[in-house]
């Protein structure tokens, strides 16, 4: 088994494991979400119509308002919720929703993490460790980078 | 982060429950971002609309409010962003009486935190603007970058819990544009036009918002001609805060801290021309139909200088499809006493006070009232709402007036 580890400069929530849900876009909670069905409903969004629930996101920066500080919390509470957030940058309320929501999340590395993290495979959210590991079977050992 | 003595009461509980959990909750945020310690702040500014909320919010709101060790209320004065619907129009709007209900419950828990509720987004126009240097912890982008911008002001975005938590605390994490080094630009626009309507203004915003991109961008924008009045500046900055996530631009000549260009930006800065073609671009990308089913004045809430425009435009007129402007508690009775109010009304429009379009369950009035095809001047609405799913279009105020005559928006 082969990894990939990713150094995050900002974490905060507890270790997970899911499945990536990837775009060079942004995110807001009220512009992006349909939040009753739980999936992208901005028709410009690149994930327009795909579902964000359980998902890793990993995705490029924070847009908008204020409303995801509290649009997490309130997710979470009906488990229509991604399962982490991983953002190459992130505003101060993706990080106010994220300790309010318990929402596992990591932001700022030395590479575009949207390019660097294909879509639809396997990862571990680490933010004990400031670490995004992507799991991959077809290699045989840890490859550490932004280290 | 480190702690001060009365901090690490907080801390320990020693000042009530509430305030502990609010500082606990600044410090996860604090040392996500690397603060060092806290700042003193002397005002908050809350959002906390129910569509947001939700039911987990209002609870949560609720269970700090019936903390019964009577230190449950903020230490200096907190206010709030627009709620959730006007009462009095919520018939109009097709709201039900479940969000209603949920806006009473959430209202009756902010009153027993001590939250003065203000319901606005303007409160730099009608309650308080802050001073250069005052170090505040505001919720609503306009609000802050406005108060950044052309107070001078030191904040950062502060979502609902955590101004309600420096409301509770007094104070705030030291980090972003609290600190001096993080307020100086990051790259530079020219601009070869300077809009006059207030949708001009708005998609300026929304063109240099999406070029500058994210949160720790400073754009420094030079050329602007003449100086811009409070209207206009309210516009263009929450344009850009919705488009870009920006709290901080500054205008040589123009903004308190840019008195010249070498005061703000270094030389070799990045640097990006804005022409009158990208303002018109981004206008004309979301004309995406001639008729439209409601028009919508919000977003921020009207000014009484925007209603008196408006209510001049609607001298005569007789409206064909809804016209709903939005403005606050405060502006609401001038409004009315300068007769600002009947004109609208005689029109056949409506004027609400205390919410805002986006955030009374945006979603939801459009599927009960039919609303898809939107008309507003307000860059930052039209930027919102493709979510919600209406195809918001952007136009002047006065060619949004005559669309809610005719029922069809003219192309610019």
């Amino acid at each position: 088994m082969k990894a990939s580890l990713f150094r995050a400069r900002h974490a905060i929530g507890r270790i997970v494991r899911g499945t990536t849900l990837v775009a060079h876009d942004g995110f807001s909670a009220r512009y992006d979400l349909d939040r009753i069905n739980g999936v992208f409903s901005r028709p410009t969004h690149k994930l327009a119509g795909q579902s964000y629930v359980g998902k890793i996101l990993v995705l490029d920066t924070a847009k908008g308002g204020v409303a995801t500080a509290w649009m997490l919390h309130e997710m979470q509470s009906r488990g229509i919720v991604p399962l982490a957030l991983v953002f190459n940058s992130v505003n101060p309320i993706l990080a106010q929703g994220a300790a309010l929501g318990d929402v596992s999340m990591l932001a700022g590395f030395d590479e575009d993490i949207t390019s660097a993290i294909p879509n639809g495979v396997e990862v571990e959210v680490n933010p004990q460790m400031s670490l995004l590991t992507v799991m991959s079977y077809q290699m045989d050992g840890p490859i550490c980078r932004n280290e | 982060m480190k702690l001060n003595d009365e901090e690490s009461d907080i801390l320990a509980g020693k000042m009530g429950v509430v305030a502990q959990q609010a500082l606990q909750h600044q410090i996860k945020v604090g040392e996500f971002f690397g603060a060092e310690d806290f700042v003193p702040v002397t005002q908050a500014h809350l959002m906390a609309d129910t569509e947001s909320l939700g039911e987990a919010g209002v609870r949560w709101l609720e269970n700090l409010a019936a903390t019964d060790d009577g230190r449950r209320q903020v230490r200096i004065p907190t206010i709030t962003d627009p709620r959730g619907t006007d009462f009095s129009k919520a018939a109009l709007l097709g709201q039900t009486s479940a969000m209603l209900g949920l806006e009473r419950r959430a209202i009756a828990a902010l009153v027993k935190l001590g939250v003065a509720m203000t319901d606005t987004c303007i409160n730099y126009q009608t309650i308080q603007a802050p001073t250069r240097n005052e170090h505040v912890a505001f919720g609503d982008t306009g609000v802050v970058i406005y108060s950044n911008s052309i107070c001078g002001a030191r904040s950062n975005f502060e979502g609902g819990p955590s101004a309600l938590s420096a409301g509770l605390t007094g104070r705030t994490p030291r980090y972003g544009f609290h600190l001096p080094q993080m307020r100086r630009a990051t790259l530079r626009l020219d601009v070869e036009f300077t809009p006059t309507s207030l949708n001009g203004w708005g998609a300026l915003g929304g063109v240099i918002g999406r070029i500058a991109g994210n949160y720790w961008a400073v754009p420094v924008i030079d050329g602007i001609q003449s100086a811009p009045r409070s209207d206009q500046l309210k516009h263009f900055g929450a344009s850009m805060a919705s488009f870009g996530s920006i709290a901080l631009f500054h205008l040589p000549g123009l903004t308190p801290e840019a008195a010249e260009l070498r005061d703000v930006a270094t030389p070799g800065l990045p640097s990006l021309r804005v022409t009158k073609a990208d303002i018109d671009e981004l206008q004309n990308s979301y004309h995406t139909d001639d008729h439209v089913d409601v028009v919508v004045f919000s977003a921020p809430q009207l000014s009484l200088f925007e209603l008196r425009e408006l209510a001049e435009l609607c001298e005569g007129r007789r409206f064909t499809v809804p016209m709903l402007a939005v403005t606050s508690p405060q502006v609401k009775p001038d409004a009315d006493r300068m007769g600002y109010t009947a004109r609208i009304e005689g029109a056949g429009g409506s004027v609400l006070s205390g919410m805002c379009f986006y955030q009374s369950y945006a979603r939801e009035i459009s599927e009960a009232n039919g609303w898809k095809r939107l008309a507003t001047n307000s860059a930052k609405l039209v930027n919102i709402l493709g979510g919600y799913g209406y195809r918001p279009m952007l136009a002047s105020m006065e060619a949004c007036v005559d669309a809610a005559v005719s029922g069809r928006l003219a192309r610019i």
